[in-house]
Parts: C-alpha cells; structure tokens; sequence
C-alpha cells in the first residue's frame, strides 16, 4: 500500500517520538492521518500498519473499534457534526441538528448517495461558551443558528 | 494561523494566564519572550528539583483538570532515582462537556504552557513529553506543531535549552474521539496505541505512568499557570486565591447566560457575582433555575444553592465540585428530565465498557430516562434511577462510573416535581398496573 510522500515523511517523523521498541504509540496517529488521505479505515490500511508497527491486524483492528473519530465507511466529502451535548442543547442543539437532518436528508452517521455529505450528532466538541457549535470536517462553527446553517452547507460544494 | 478572542473579556477578571490573549501574535516566540516568556525558566535553572516543587507546592496550586488534587505534591510523587527516563505528559484532551479553556491556552498562549512543561521536566528530571490533543481539535494540533518548531528553531526546545545545559523533546499526540481519553490512565494507553481502556491503579503514573516510566501528567491550564507562580513567588499566586485554593482559573459560562465565554478569575470569587456582573446575568432577564458549576460529571445546583464561594473546598463542602471550570447555566424554561437524560447519553455513549457498572448501569439509566422523557415511565422509575445511580457511585473501575452518577442523583433528588410531573402524564404509570404487566 502507497501513502503521499508527505504522509510517508509524516510517519517516519511520527516513529522517532517513542522509546525504542514502543513504536506501536505511533498508532492512534497514524490511523488519524491515514484516514485523512484514504478517506476510511480498510482492511488493507490496518493490515500495512499492523506490519509496520509489528502488531496484527487485530491488534489494530481492535483500535480502530474503540474510537469514534476512525471509520472504516467512507464519509460525506464534507462530514457535518452537530454538537447536541448539554451546553449546545441549552442554545438549540437539538433543533439544530434536526434542521441539519431535515436539510440533509440523512441521519446520524448516514452518507448522502451523492457522497457530497455525511450528518452526525456528536458529543462534546469543547465550544461550549460559543454555544451552539457544529464541526464541518476539522472546521469549527461556532453561534450557528439555522440560517447560518443553511449558508454553511450551502458554501460546501 | 489566525488567533481572535472569542469573547470580549470582562474588565472584572484578573488576567494571570490569559493576559497574552487576544493581543498580535501572542503566540510567537518573539512575543512570549517580550512579555516576561522565559524569565521563570532561568530562575529555575538557579533552584533545586527540591525547591522548585516547594514553590509549586506553597503556591496552593491545584490541578485544573477536574480533580483539584494539588500539583506540587503530585510532582512530588515522581521517584528522583529511576533507572527508566521520565516523562511528561499534558492532558489537552479537553472532553468534559462545558469546557473550552484549554482551547484557548493552546490556541492563545502555547509557549506559557511549554515553559510550564519545562519547569515540570526540571523539576522532576524529565527529558521528553508528548502533547495529548483530541483529535477533534486537529487546528490546534497543526497550530501547536508550528509552535514547537519555531520553539525548536530558536532553542526554546531540543538540546541544552537557552544555554543551561538542559535538554527536552516535546510533541504533539492526537486522540482519535474518546472521552475516556481525558482520564489520565486511559490517555497513557491510548498514548502507547491502544484502547483507550483506563488502568488499575495504584502504581500511579508518578511512578508508572507513559511506557510504564514515572511520568508528571497534569492539564494545560494547570502547566499555564506554572511560569507565573515562579516569576512572580508562590504567595503572589497563593494570595489571588483563598487559603488552599491558590490562583486564578478559567471558567467557561455556557447555557441561558448574556455573555457566556471564558473568563479568568481568582478562585474564591461568588458564583452569583460571577454569573450576574463577568457573565451580564441570565439570558433575556429570565429566572435562574439549576447550575452546572465544572462540567457534566458534577452535581448539579439549584439555584438556592449557588450563592458560593468557587473555590475547591467550598464547593464539596456544597456537595459539587469545581472540576474543569465547565459552567452551565440554566434558567426557568430548562426542561431538567432531559437534561438528565442528555447527560446520561454521554456517558453510556462514552462508557469505554471495560467494567460491568459503568457499561450497564449506564445503559440502563438512559434506557429508563428515556422511558420517563418519552411518556412511558412509572412512579417507580424515579426510584429505580436514584437507587442505579447511587449503586453505580464508587463502584466502576474509573471515575466515569462516578461522572455519570453523580448528576444523575442530583437531579433526581433536586427536581423531583419535574419527573413526577413526566410520570404523571403517563395513564398507566400506576403501580398496580405495572405490577399486572
């Protein structure tokens, strides 16, 4: 399996912050950013990093099941989490990520069958005080209100 | 990277850690180092491992993470003869719901805590130390990775440090989604690649912590704060607090507030005073009903209950915790039954289901939340999720078992009426005709 050169240089910088022999803490990492270029976790990407780490494929495998942020479906090209935890639910969360399902027409972690986006509702995403806030991608919105909304997705093209 | 202040602050805060904030490249080298950056890493280089963490410890500074517990002594905890290196770990996991401070530091002001990480390592003897970021926070992750490269370029970082001999490794580690991944043994795991499943403790991570070597594992804000207590003395610091209960700290207001942010305080200040003067009071003039006061794992107050001190010891005196400056406000419209069960959500959504309590009891407390919120719960229902909750507390393998409990009683025992009133509604909730079904 073939990475971009600069995520190969990414992981190669990556193995040189553990003590010999625990390279396998490279793992959650690697995963990450993996999944950034590949667009999900396949089988053949746990089995390429279980056999540079020195683990087995369910050794990554098992990882992979534990995190929320790996996926091993592909998402949206542009993947909307709306937070509806306590702080967001209090300025209108939850009617907000019924507007985004609305919007969308799609559900918790379900793809659009154009595959241009994907919906979540997600946990705290530590933008509390900005209240409520949803997440395109790595991208924060913070204060978003259903019209703000509606503008985001609509520059998601 | 573009840095702005995400709220105005307020001139009634007493801005130790966060005075960098908002001001033109605060955080570059070049500014951090004209602002007063690096003068308490020298002073150290003249200290002792010994005096340096007596300083910490005279501050009274305690750590900013959720659980309070002084740092000086958690310092002093590390083994001085390890034949394993030693290592320092920074939880920026930042997941308690109600949070958003260590953001700000990170985002603001990273050098102050670097330098805090680097009077850690001296103090302890520590020579390399990752950066715990959630992976949610990726900007921060790429903002803090340009930050330690210019560290690293003008010798704030790497070999003999600014001249004094000292050498240090620093790097960032993301997370992946998981707040399981903000206890700290958990964070370790996770750190060496696997599940993020908490360990059994003791040994503490003081004595085997990151790949099982003593390891000082504290939080951004609580790192922040360091460079300040040595610069200008530990009772300066001690001082802005009240006895105990050392410093200034980060409150994140959120919920039915007029200015929600994050505002920096010394600790002690009036909860009220906090709320109606830094905070403008509640949203739309309407009537304080329930508090929140440091994230979702504590007890919520109702609003009788928060005319208080915010310091440690004056908060679980009141039956709460100050944990990690979380604050929700809510006012008189808030529906506290799905309040509860919101909470609830997160924790068996979070529940990492390593032990039994934790997995089932909080399976079954949303289950049956849910039951009461849907118009299908019973008198006894109300019961029966005081008395899981109250069976679950002290009894899961980590604090999450706790986290999740200690709301949920609280609110049980708080706004009965609201439930009872959710029960009600329900025609066959009678006892009777349960027991017939």
């Amino acid at each position: 399996m073939t990475f971009s050169p600069q995520l190969e240089a990414r992981f190669a910088e990556l193995l040189t912050h553990y003590p010999e022999g625990r390279q396998r803490g490279a793992l959650v990492p690697m995963l990450m950013y993996a999944q950034d270029e590949t667009g999900a976790i396949t089988q053949e990407l746990m089995e390429e990093l279980a056999k540079r780490l020195g683990i087995t494929t369910l050794q990554v495998d098992e990882v992979v099941g534990y995190y929320s942020m790996l996926h091993k479906k592909p998402q949206g090209k542009y993947h909307v989490q709306v937070c509806t935890n306590v702080a967001c639910m209090l300025r209108g969360g939850a009617e907000l990520y019924g507007h985004a399902c609305e919007k969308l027409g799609v559900g918790h972690k379900q793809t659009q069958a154009s595959g241009l986006f994907s919906l979540e509702e997600v946990e705290c995403i530590g933008a509390c005080s900005w209240a409520p806030a949803i997440q395109v991608n790595y991208d924060f919105h913070h204060e978003v209100t259903t019209e703000k909304l509606d503008q985001i997705l609509e520059g998601c093209k | 990277m573009q840095v702005k202040l995400y709220n105005p602050p307020s001139p009634l805060e007493t801005r130790v850690i966060s005075k960098r904030f908002g001001t033109p490249d605060s955080w570059r080298v070049d500014t951090y180092l004209a602002t007063g950056g690096f003068e308490a890493f020298k002073k150290v280089h003249e200290m002792s491992q010994d005096q340096i963490i007596d300083e910490v410890k005279a501050s009274s500074l305690r750590g900013r993470g959720g659980a309070g517990f002084p740092t000086g002594m958690k310092w002093g905890f590390v083994p001085r003869q390890s034949e394993l290196p030693k290592y320092i770990v920074v939880n920026a996991d930042e997941s308690e719901p109600g949070t958003c401070k260590d953001r700000l530091l990170m985002e603001h002001d990273p050098i102050q805590m670097i330098e805090g990480i680097l009077i850690a390592a001296k103090a302890v003897g520590a020579s390399k130390g990752w950066i715990y970021i959630r992976g949610e926070y990726r900007y921060l992750i790429d903002h803090m990775d340009s930050v330690l490269k210019e560290c690293y370029a003008r010798n704030l970082l790497g070999k003999n440090i600014l001249g004094t001999g000292f050498d240090f490794e620093l790097y960032t580690q993301t997370g992946a989604g998981a707040y399981e991944c903000g206890e700290e043994s958990a964070l370790l795991e996770s750190l060496e690649g696997k599940r993020g499943v908490p360990r059994i403790r003791p040994p503490f991570p003081a004595v085997s912590g990151a790949f099982q070597a003593p390891t000082v594992l504290n939080n951004v804000e609580t790192f922040s704060a360091v460079p300040e207590i040595i610069r200008n003395g530990a009772k300066w610091y001690a001082d802005l607090g009240t006895p105990r209960n050392g410093g200034t700290r980060l409150v994140c207001l959120a919920g039915h507030v007029e200015r929600p942010g994050v505002y920096e305080v010394p600790l002690g200040m009036n909860m009220l005073y906090f709320l109606n003067e830094i905070g403008g009071g509640m949203l739309g003039g309407r009537k304080l009903k329930a508090i929140i006061p440091g994230g979702s794992s504590c007890p919520i107050l109702s609003a009788e209950e928060c005319d208080l001190a915010m310091d440690y010891d004056t908060m679980a005196k009141a039956g709460t915790m100050l944990g990690s400056g979380g604050m929700m406000v809510m006012d008189e419209t808030t529906d506290m039954v799905k309040v509860a069960l919101r909470i609830m959500r997160f924790y068996n959504h979070e529940s990492c289901g390593w032990c039994i309590p934790c997995r089932e009891g909080t399976t079954w407390l949303r289950k049956m939340l849910a039951r009461i919120v849907d118009g299908n719960g019973s008198a006894r229902d109300i019961d029966l999720v005081g008395d899981l909750a109250s069976a679950m507390l002290g009894r899961t393998f980590c604090p999450l078992g706790d986290a999740a409990a200690l709301p949920t009683i609280s609110v049980v025992k708080k706004f009965r009426p609201e439930f009872e009133a959710y029960v009600a509604k329900n025609p066959f909730a009678t006892s009777e005709l349960v027991q017939v079904a």
